[in-house]
Order: structure tokens, then sequence, then C-alpha cells
């Protein structure tokens, strides 16, 4: 018996995401009794003994190029067979892009229940009881597994990356596949390098229709630069292409949960905070003291987010000691 | 061409989320009901363009749900589609819904299913990867772009860090969100046939729930703001650095 934990990678690297699911499937397995242990398809160039300090004891790496372009079909077969082949009773993965192409396909393959979207370890004191994000991150649901092998998928930045003492080393054992051919050809990719994941920022600065027009953004992205922060927008600032849809979020764009969320310009509608309410502290920028982003919001400054925002980059500067 | 479109039946986006029965039951009393924004907005749209350009394309609706659902699956008729089929059954467990969504697929002989990217009130995102794997058939997971070129499709999705474009032959399950499509609203001529077109009612195949739910809760409410004067941004920095600590 095992956990076992889908380790994805982009760019040739384990991210946060996978760390956060490696730390979290560590945990479980401790509460388990029983060891955690990693799979990971295709090349990186992450020393993957490393992640043995997150607690993982033994990576199962195949290490075929083919496999660097995740295809959710053969994916979901390599995984579903070395849950099989180890005696896997739950398999964890991020609720990231990855995660959400496969962890289905593996669960259905399986006939295991799966919850996808927890954010916190499962209640095993009687039967398998995991927390959920539901409601677009306006309540909680606890979901009950019950069949023998489980799979649950971690929403980015609700459980933290956890080394534990010392400097354990994992075991990196090759493991040998016939993958099928994919049905899926890939034609292109393009990777936005260097840039975080908004869904794994830890500080976000985002901008609604407060500010104008898209020649405004600057002010936003200074303080994103000042904070080491990534930016997003409300979605009619994206709907606009003031901004990338991809920096759009809310309940029908993307749903996050940094530590700090700055917001400007924007007024808090429910659809907006729905995407962002999980954040730990949230600062409004307003010039309306009615706004009701005030509710929902920890700090807050009513006033003119032209006249605000460059004094709160200056500030951050001057305490960062960035001339 | 056969399509089918996955729709499903949410609460409002305005809706206020609470709980009864001792916070087992999702209190429904008073909500409106809409069709899942990613369901309507792209995975409908996108099918009835691609019907447009191939007026030869059957289109069916599908949705897993008990009578109360008609209403929401006759206003998505009168965005578009043929007709819909209704699997008599409700559930929370997404594995007895994509077996429900499978069956119909299989006895279908359809070519191309589209789901929405989640429901926003279960946030699952797993029914279009289940229903591919149940087929056997591959899938493109939040797609951002489709195009048809006979039976090839040519799909861009999103992945981590960046997008990737992707050629894969019929058939297939894609999940479908912003940027698939644009938003349509029914005109009178569509809402006036919907009422005629066929909709089915089947009754579901056996399966199990492999989950259930236990029980809800609300987040913990805020303590309130806490507001630092307009004249003096520095102290809100000072106070992120050293009380709330998070930079
Ligand atoms: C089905 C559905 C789904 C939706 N999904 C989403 C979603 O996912 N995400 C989302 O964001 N929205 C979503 N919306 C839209 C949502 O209802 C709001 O319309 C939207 O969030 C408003 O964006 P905003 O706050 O940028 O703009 P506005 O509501 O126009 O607010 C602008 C704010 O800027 C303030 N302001 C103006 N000038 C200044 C200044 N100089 N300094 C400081 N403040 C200033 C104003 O006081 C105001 O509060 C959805 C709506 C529907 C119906």
């Amino acid at each position: 018996m095992s956990v076992l934990i889908f380790i994805d990678h982009s760019e040739g690297q384990v991210k946060k995401a996978s760390l956060e699911a490696c730390s979290y499937g560590a945990a479980l397995a401790g509460q388990l009794n029983v060891p955690a242990e990693g799979i990971l398809l295709g090349t990186v160039t992450t020393d993957l003994s490393t992640l043995g300090k997150y607690g993982v004891k033994k990576i199962h790496q195949a290490a075929q190029e083919g496999l660097n372009h995740l295809d959710a079909q053969v994916y979901a077969k390599i995984i579903a067979d070395s849950a099989t082949a180890t005696g896997a009773t739950v398999i964890v993965f991020s609720n990231n892009l990855s995660g959400k192409a496969v962890a289905p396909r593996v669960a259905a393959r399986l006939k295991a229940g799966l919850v996808s979207g927890a954010v916190a370890l499962p209640d095993t004191t009687s039967g398998f009881v995991v927390k959920k994000n539901v409601f677009s991150g306006k309540a909680f649901a606890h979901v009950a597994i019950n069949t023998p092998v489980k799979v649950i998928t971690l929403n980015p930045n609700s459980y933290p990356v956890r080394e534990g003492e010392g400097s354990v080393s994992a075991e990196v054992a090759p493991l040998s596949v016939t993958a099928g051919a994919p049905k899926v050809k890939v034609v292109s990719a393009t990777q936005a390098t260097g840039e975080v994941p908004l869904t794994e920022a830890e500080l976000v600065v985002s901008g609604g229709r407060g500010l104008k027009g898209p020649e405004n953004w600057g002010i936003i992205e200074d303080l994103a630069k000042a904070l080491g922060a990534a930016t997003a927008c409300s979605r009619p600032v994206a709907d606009a292409h003031w901004r990338p849809h991809h920096e759009h979020v809310g309940q029908t764009g993307i749903a996050i949960a940094p530590n700090l969320y700055i917001a400007i310009g924007i007024s808090g509608a429910i659809q907006h905070l729905a995407g962002v309410n999980r954040s730990k502290v949230i600062v409004v920028v307003n010039k309306d003291p009615e706004a009701p982003f005030f509710k929902a919001a920890d700090y807050g400054i009513v006033g003119d987010a032209f006249e605000v925002v460059p004094k709160m980059t200056e500030a951050v500067k001057k305490l960062k000691g960035i001339a | 061409m056969k399509i089918l479109v996955c729709i499903s039946k949410t609460p409002d986006t305005t809706a206020k989320i609470s709980f009864t029965q001792n916070n087992t039951k999702f209190a429904s009393d008073g909500v409106q009901w809409i069709i899942n924004p990613y369901d309507e907005w792209y995975a409908l749209v996108r099918a009835i363009e691609l019907k447009e350009k191939d007026p030869s394309t059957v289109l069916h609706l599908l949705t897993v749900g008990l009578a109360d659902t008609e209403p929401i699956i006759r206003k998505a008729l009168a965005i578009g589609g043929d007709e819909a089929i209704r699997v008599n059954a409700d559930s929370a467990d997404p594995f007895y819904i994509a077996t429900q969504i499978a069956d119909i697929a299989r006895q279908g002989g359809y070519d191309l299913i589209f789901t929405g990217k989640e429901t926003i009130d279960y946030n699952g995102s797993s029914i279009g990867g289940m229903v591919s794997e149940l087929l056997d058939w591959p899938y493109i997971s939040l797609a951002v772009k489709f195009d048809l070129n006979g039976s090839v499709a040519t799909v861009v999705r999103e992945i981590e860090g960046g997008e990737e474009t992707d050629e894969v032959s019929l058939p297939l399950v894609v999940s479908c969100q912003k940027g698939v499509a644009e938003q349509r609203i029914p005109n009178m001529k569509g809402i006036m046939s919907a009422r005629t077109k066929p909709l089915k009612v089947v009754e579901p195949v056996a399966a199990e729930a492999l989950t259930g739910i236990v029980s809800f809760e609300l987040p913990p409410a805020k303590a309130g703001v806490r507001l630092v004067p307009a004249d003096n941004p520095a102290e809100l920095i000072r106070l992120l650095h050293e009380e709330a600590k998070v930079f």
C-alpha cells in the first residue's frame, strides 16, 4: 500500500504545485502509515532525488522524451497501471491544468472515487472524507470517497510546501513503459517562460474597470514588479481586451488563493469575489467607500488609484531597499 | 457529423449560497437556475457554429438531471441544437454522471462530445475526462480554440504556463472554456422553435456513486476591513509587511 503522487513538470522543471502535492501526499501517507511515492513521466532537469525532502520515498520515472508533452489518454494508462502495480490506495494530483487533464481519466479507469479541488488533508478517523472547494469559492463540501482506491486533486495554494528535517533523498526508480502512440498530435506549444502561473502566485495585484483603459496599467505593473507579484484583472477588463484573457479571475475566470490579493478599481461583484475570496489577505483600493469589495477586504484605502497606487509602489521599494 | 453537448444546471452566479438540513443540502428556495456558463457560452455556442458551417451536422444536447432541469434544457435548445436528451437521474458523483453520458454516447454514435470546463457549483472539471476514459477516446481539456476540418480537429488548449496546439482525429471529447466561442442571447425565433424540439427522457443505466457529499460548510466571515487614510499608503504597506506578514 502507498500514496502515489503525480509529479507534473513544465519547461523541464518540477513546479510549486507538484511540490505542494508531494507535501500533501507525504502528510497523508504519514496519516495512513504507508510510504509516499511519486510518479513522473518524461525528462526534467530538476534533480528528482531532492524531492525526498518533501517526504517522498521513491520516484518512479519513465524518462522518455516522447512523454514530455502531457497526453491525457497515454498518461492515464501509465499512471493507473503503475498505481495498480505499486498497490497505491490513494493517488494525489495537483488540481492544476495537468491534474485536470489526467486525474479524471485515471479515476474512471480504476473506478476510483474522485474528489477534485481538495483544500485540506482527508479526515480518516471514520471513513475517508475530503474537504473541497464548491460553489466557486463560496463554500466547502466534505465528500466521502467510498472506493478502496481513491483519487484526490489538491487545489494550488491550499497546502504549504513542507520540507522535512535533514536532507533525505528520494530513490529514483526507472519505470519502463510501452506507451501506446498518442492519438493527439502536438503541433506546437508556447510557454510564457519565467512567468509564475496566476494560480501559483503568492502575491497578486489586480486591476478593474476603474483604471479607465489599458494605457493606465503601468501603475499596476509597477506595483506588481516591486512586490514580485503576478497581475490579474476583472472580467470586463479582459472582455474589452485591455488585458489578456488568462488574467481574468472570478467565477467564470480563474479561481486563485494567493497570500495577498490587491484589488485596484474593482467594485467587488459577487462573481469576481467568487474567484478570489480564498485569498488569505485582501486589500482594496477604490474611490467609492460603498464599493462592495470593502466588505470582503482585510485592509483598504478609499481613494483615487492614480494617486494611491504609485505611493504604495514607492513605499514597497523603500521597504525593500530598491532604488 | 454528430455532436453531443453536455449541459448542466447551476444556481445563478448571484445566488446566495446557504445550506439546510443540518448543512447537508443546498438551500434551493428562491434560487434562480441557469445553464452552467461554460456549457452555454462556449461548448454549446461552438457546436452551433459548427452546425452553421456544415448544416448536415446533427446536434444533440444532453443533461443528467431530474424533471426540474427541463426549463434549462429548453433554454439551451432556444440557443440552438436539434433535440435534447435528459437522463432521469440526479447525482453529485462525477463517475455516476460520466457513466450515463458515456452510455448515451455509445448508443448515439456521436463523433464529438463537448463539455464546459467545469460547473460553477461542484467545480469538478472531471466529467469530460471520465467520459473520454470510459469511451477510450482522446480528451482535450480546457480548450480555448476549436476548429474542425473534415474529421480532424485542431484544438488549442491551456497547459501549465502556456498553450498547446493539437491535431486529433475524431471521435473526441473536449472541455471548453473562454476563447472557444462568444456568448449568444437566444432570439424570439429560437425560443419559439425550442418549444417543439424533441426532448427525450431516458432512465439511467445502473452505475455506482463512488463518492457522496457528507456536509457543506460556509467559509468564516471576514473580521471587517481596516481602512488606512488615502494620504498614507506607506502605512498600508507597513501593515502588510509587519502585521499581515504577506511579503
Ligand atoms: C454570469 C456572470 C459571470 C461573471 N463572471 C465574472 C468573473 O469571473 N470575474 C469578474 O471579474 N466579473 C465577472 N462578472 C461580471 C461582474 O458582475 C462585474 O460586472 C465585474 O466584476 C465588474 O468589474 P469591475 O469591478 O472591474 O468594474 P466596475 O464594476 O465597473 O467597477 C469599477 C470600480 O472601480 C472604481 N473606480 C473608478 N475609478 C477609480 C479610481 N480612479 N480609483 C479607484 N477606484 C476607482 C469604482 O468605484 C468601481 O467600484 C460576471 C457576471 C455575470 C453575469
